[in-house]
């Protein structure tokens, strides 16, 4: 089933076929009813996410082709509720396309991606899929380099994001609070007040970093993580993610094994737009496929 | 294709028989009988108004086709004599008023310009009705007989409208002579439309719509609608039926004609506003296409390819023929010129700023309006057309192709296969393709990034002061010349898809065409509206354009 | 709030750093009262004397600083850069006219006191049903807000949830007010052809060639000038206006944070162009004349290169922009017209390449310059 955004306006859609203009008067009456507000003046609820089979992301049969180069062939994925994930594959085996998918940037040419049981992520725009709970980050560091760092996660913070109460919005102190603890967490204290163009690159991956806890989103997707950080910084890193999974869903993308060795439960390896292997870091390794098309190109 | 080739055939034969047009070497018997015309001229003037006649039909014997001119100046009322001839030999003279009482001078024998007089220093050589109506017999006399087809067929045309039991002899007679079969068919439906009007036998009417069959003439159809017309009364004029009855069927088949020259007419028009979108969009079309760099000076870059022209036609006034010719490299050398200082001196250190670029380049384009409006003036110059280029390709009666549009459609065309060429088959093609689908790989495997740069700009700007040549054919030559093409050309890259140069092909031409279509209905300001209407939409719905390109595009 | 290391006080800080407007409203009140005063109770041989051409040339000036305000807000803050703002200021101005036009009743050439001048002219036989009710100045101002501001929503809300961006909006903006610059040269448009709409008389009641109603006009737009100037930078200060400099600088960073920017864009493109809309009804009274020239491309870009030099982004920067360029384009094209469109040409090379932040940007690095 979808949920439709005009729910409520659809509602009206009994009106007697046969007369059209008696039927347009209808509408219209509906439409000015006084016992109901304007669909798009209310803020919806958003749906609940339907996580009652354990598992909060669901990806089949997906697959994407662009001038006849299948960069997603027909793969299928799911993501348990809570769990830590990493994706890993060569350059081209599709870990950025799939996020493109999931986070509805790219539209697939076939199969279903769902959010929860019941939430058809395919066809919602950008920010909807990001207000149902699903945060992303850039494998480049992309922040709103002329605004202050503070500025940057208030942005991010899970808030009404309509016009009219972004317009009206004050930060009240609980939020600023929340902001601050943030900042601790990132360790960017210190340069709450700075330009975010003036930060080093390490330091911008953690400002986006501190954007998605900020947004406390249920599913974060995050790609290259620790790409320009110290080796301590990534160590920092994996200590967070770990922290974050149980409460939230975390789907990294990685290229430093030594990195995806520390952190990951479930490593899912991908070739050629499609799952080539899926377990645990040593059943990966010693998968006879995954040796042949991935790691046997590093030895 | 096939059409294509016929017609630069015939652009390439028409250009060689202006070249080889013999001149006209001058015998012992010409110069005999010029001996003898000039003095029966010269007698026209002396004689009293009776002895006038005589000596014209003198005239017409010796002079044949020579004195035709002299003869319809005459019966125009428009041949004179100096008086300062007076005493000496009068030659006559055919003129042409300039107002405020100035007159043009023509020898009325050789037709050779003579230099300007006021009234006052000339005097008409009389005549009177009966002389003119002789003078028009014998000039359809003359021209029936001429050995020029084209003259014969100018005549008989002439004709059409006003004949008469005179005519209709010499008709007649000259039908016996007539050896071409278009001039034969139009000799018929002279004679038969005035069958049509003087006969009173209904078989021999009915007869003479057969030849009417197909015709195309205007004339022709006032005679069918005269027939099929009602009176005031609602009754029909003519009382025979079975002759009414063909007539209107015949008018149907006419008015079907009609219409489907209409649409190619308007067709034409379309392909002909098409190839000037074209040729001002095909500059565009590497620059902001392929380079990605907004040049809002392009239209300026057309204007100095106008000016060009004009500069050249003021260098070589006495090879107006050619200058044109002259005037396409000038000015692809001006405007690329031009092109280049503009990308090395400001748009190279703008790179990847689209919206800055698009600013700098408009103020260069002020700077280079108000450089043209300086050095010649704010005023519209006229740049003459080259003879080869003025008149009409007459296809039958109802349509005609004026020749500057159709030179202009196939130029159109040649400028954008060249390019192509250019782009596909050359190195700096090959080199422009690398730079604009990704600058550092290009760098790194050692192409020179802004030299490249350098020329593409000048390509594209070379081209539009080429186009800047076409549009001198048009229009007249000014400093705003280029504001008026700016925002087509724009919208016919954006249209087409930027970065394709078949999409500019297909959008310049498409676009010409639904505005042509549109025009009859809407005018041409309402379809000019309607089409940027549209456009607009269709960037929403499809930002890319008709034929999307990947690769770097203008905007990221 | 004792435990968090940012005091709350220093949100406000921050925000405080680019609260101009005190100082803006200030100079702006100071000057355009001054100006009055001279005009109006200084007896015109006094060397303080400002004469009522002043004014008028100074009130033209102030609208001209709320159109690139309004161009400002869209291109400076939001990166949109919008070649068709004449556009919007036209439209305005039209409505005005059109009301300006009613006034004049029986007092036209022909005396009709039902159609203006240019109908009687064109033998129009009544007045077109688009005309009825511009007699009622409250139906004129409403439509002064509601025509640009319905035009730029379709427009915006095409465009934006289309994704044209760039260059490509550019154009099109471009295009728009070409397309609409021709269909007012129409005469059977009704909006009086290329002779556009002038002869105005009066404006509610009150002769418009009068000092005083000059001065009212002047400092009405000074007023409209202020509150436009205090709106926007209140927009601009708050999280709206953090989410619109966001979209200038990563568009898609804000979708993937749940932002639905093309409404954002489209809200702010409506906005934009009721500030131009207003610039250009307050315009019309004061200059006496309003035709199809207003929407020619080349008035748009002009307006952008105010801001450009004035320095986009900062709002005193436009307003500064505007009224440096026209100033001096009164003076030039006044002593050296010829020059004129050089200078202009030039400015927008030099501004575009050396100046990329304008003139205030070129003060910033001054100051900053001299604290380091």
């Amino acid at each position: 089933m979808t949920m439709s955004k005009r729910g409520v306006a659809t509602d009206s859609q009994n009106a007697p076929e046969a007369n059209k203009a008696a039927g347009m008067k209808h509408n219209l009456r509906e439409a000015f009813r006084r016992d109901r507000v304007w669909p798009w003046l209310i803020d919806e609820p958003q749906p609940e996410i339907n996580v009652a089979h354990q598992y909060i992301l669901y990806v089949e049969s997906l697959t994407l082709s662009f001038d006849g180069f299948k960069a997603l062939n027909d793969l299928n994925l799911y993501i348990r509720d809570g769990e830590l994930r990493c994706l890993i594959g060569a350059n081209g085996a599709g870990k950025t396309t799939l996020m493109d998918v999931i986070t509805g940037k790219t539209r697939p040419d076939v199969g279903t991606v769902y959010f929860g049981q019941t939430i058809d992520l395919l066809g919602r725009s950008e920010a909807d899929i990001a207000q149902l709970g699903i945060g992303r980050k850039f494998q480049k560091p992309s922040v709103f380099e002329a605004q202050s760092v503070f500025a940057n996660l208030e942005l991010a913070m899970q808030a009404n994001k309509r016009l009219l109460p972004t317009l009206l919005a004050r930060l009240s102190g609980e939020q600023i609070d929340r902001i601050d603890e943030i900042l601790g967490i990132i360790g960017l204290r210190e340069q709450g007040r700075m330009l975010a163009g003036a930060l080093s690159h390490g330091q911008k991956q953690w400002l986006e970093i501190g954007m998605l806890l900020v947004a406390n989103p249920r599913l974060l997707l995050i790609d290259e993580p620790v790409a320009g950080m110290t080796a301590q910084e990534a160590e920092h890193t994996a200590e967070l993610l770990k922290t974050l999974a149980g409460d939230h869903t975390v789907v990294v993308v990685e290229h430093d094994m030594e990195f995806v060795r520390s952190i990951a439960q479930t490593v899912t390896v991908l070739h050629q737009g499609s799952v080539l292997a899926e377990g645990s870091m040593a059943e990966v390794q010693n998968n006879q496929d995954v040796i042949e098309v991935y790691l046997g190109e590093e030895q | 294709m096939k059409y294509f080739l016929h017609l630069t055939l015939f652009f390439i034969l028409s250009l060689a028989i202006q070249t080889v047009q013999a001149e006209d070497s001058i015998n012992a018997d010409d110069q005999d009988q010029m001996t003898q015309i000039i003095h029966l001229a010269d007698q026209l003037s002396r004689v009293r108004l009776k002895k006038i006649q005589p000596i014209l039909s003198q005239l017409e014997i010796t002079g044949a086709d020579i004195v035709q001119p002299m003869f319809e100046a005459m019966r125009a009322g428009n041949l004179y004599y100096l008086k300062a001839d007076k005493n000496s030999q009068r030659r006559p003279v055919i003129v042409e008023s300039l107002g405020d009482s100035n007159y043009q001078l023509k020898d009325a024998i050789t037709l050779d310009k003579k230099g300007q007089a006021t009234k006052k220093q000339l005097k008409k050589i009389r005549s009177n009705n009966k002389i003119r109506g002789f003078l028009r017999d014998a000039i359809a006399r003359l021209t029936l007989s001429s050995e020029n087809p084209e003259v014969r067929e100018a005549a008989v045309k002439n004709m059409l409208a006003s004949i008469d039991e005179k005519t209709i002899d010499l008709l007649l007679k000259a039908r016996l002579q007539e050896q071409d079969d278009d001039i034969l068919e139009l000799m018929d439906v002279a004679i038969a439309l005035h069958t049509l009007r003087t006969s009173e036998d209904a078989g021999q009417r009915l007869a003479a719509l057969e030849p009417l069959e197909q015709s195309l003439l205007p004339v022709v159809r006032n005679s069918l609608n005269q027939l099929v017309a009602v009176d005031a009364a609602g009754k029909y004029i003519e009382a025979d039926d079975t002759l009414r009855v063909r007539a209107s069927e015949m008018l149907k088949d006419i008015q079907q004609q009609l219409d489907f020259y209409g649409f190619i007419e308007t067709l034409f028009f379309g392909l002909s506003l098409g190839s000037v979108l074209l040729l001002v969009a095909t500059g565009l079309s590497i620059t902001f296409g392929v380079m990605g760099v907004i040049n809002m000076a392009h239209g300026e870059l057309i204007m100095l390819g106008a000016y060009t022209t004009y500069v050249v036609q003021l260098m070589m006034p006495n090879y107006i023929e050619y200058s044109i010719l002259v005037a396409i490299p000038a000015a692809f050398v001006v405007s690329g010129l031009v092109g280049i200082a503009i990308e090395r001196g400001v748009i190279r250190f703008l790179q990847g700023r689209p919206l800055e670029t698009l600013l700098a380049t408009f103020g260069i384009s002020l700077v280079l309006q108000q450089a043209v409006r300086s050095m010649f003036s704010p005023l519209n110059r006229q740049v003459a057309s080259p003879e080869w280029m003025s008149g009409s390709l007459e296809i039958n009666a109802v349509l005609s192709i004026t020749y500057n549009r159709l030179y202009i459609l196939i130029f159109a065309l040649l400028v954008f296969f060249a390019l192509q060429l250019i782009m596909k088959k050359t190195p700096l093609g090959l080199y422009v393709r690398a730079v604009s689908q990704n600058r550092d790989m290009a760098k790194a495997i050692g192409i020179r990034s802004g030299w490249v740069d350098a020329m593409t700009f000048g390509l594209g700007s070379g081209i539009a002061g080429v186009a800047g040549v076409a549009l001198s054919q048009l229009t007249n030559v000014g400093p705003n010349l280029g504001q008026a093409y700016i925002i087509d050309s724009f919208m016919v890259v954006v249209f087409g898809g930027v970065g394709n140069l078949w999409g500019t092909l297909v959008g310049g031409m498409s676009l010409g065409l639904v505005n042509k279509f549109l025009e009859p209905a809407l005018g041409a300001v309402l379809a000019n509206i309607l089409v940027l209407v549209f456009i607009i939409l269709f960037i929403q719905k499809r930002p890319r354009g008709l034929f999307p390109q990947k690769g770097r595009v203008a905007d990221s | 709030m004792s435990s968090t290391s940012i005091p709350a006080g220093q949100i406000s800080t921050l925000h405080a750093i680019r609260n101009k407007a005190p100082l803006f409203l200030a100079i702006l009140f100071g000057a355009t009262l001054y100006a009055s005063v001279c005009n109006l109770y200084v007896p015109q041989g006094s060397v303080f004397y400002v004469s009522t051409y002043t004014i008028t040339l100074l009130g033209k000036y102030l609208c001209y600083a709320l159109l690139a305000l309004s161009v400002d807000v869209i291109w400076g803050y939001c990166g949109i850069l919008s070649l068709g703002h004449g556009a919007f200021f036209a439209l305005g101005g039209y409505g005005m006219g059109m009301y300006l036009m009613r006034q004049i009743g029986d007092r036209g050439v022909y005396g009709n006191p039902e159609l203006p001048d240019f109908m009687v002219f064109l033998n129009w036989p009544e007045l077109p049903w688009y005309w009825a009710a511009f007699d009622q100045f409250w139906f004129s101002a409403l439509m002064i807000l509601f025509v640009p501001g319905s035009l730029a929503f379709v427009f915006g809300w095409l465009a934006f949830r289309s994704r044209v961006t760039g260059v490509y909006l550019a154009i099109m903006t471009q295009a728009l007010t070409y397309a609409l610059m021709l269909a007012f040269f129409r005469n059977e448009m009704g909006f009086g052809g290329n002779n556009g709409l002038t002869d105005f008389k009066d404006i509610l009641g009150y002769n418009l060639q009068a000092d005083n109603t000059r001065v009212v006009l002047f400092l009405l737009t000074a007023l409209a000038l202020a509150l436009a100037y205090v709106a926007s930078e209140l927009i601009m200060n708050s999280k709206f206006g953090r989410v619109i400099i966001g979209i200038r600088d990563a568009e898609d960073r804000l979708r993937f944070l749940g932002y639905r920017t093309d409404l954002y864009k489209v809200a702010l493109f409506v906005y934009s162009a009721l500030l131009a809309g207003i610039a250009g009804a307050l315009y019309v009274p004061q200059v006496g004349i309003i035709n199809p020239g207003e929407f020619s491309p080349l008035n748009s870009i002009e307006i952008v290169i105010w801001v450009a030099i004035g320095g986009r982004g900062t709002l005193y920067g436009a307003v500064i922009g505007a009224l440096i360029v026209n100033y001096a384009k009164t003076k030039f094209t006044a002593i050296l017209p010829e020059v004129w469109l050089f200078a202009l040409g030039a400015l927008f090379v030099a501004v575009t390449i050396f100046l990329p932040n304008g003139l205030v940007g070129l003060f910033k690095r001054r100051s900053q310059g001299k604290l380091s």
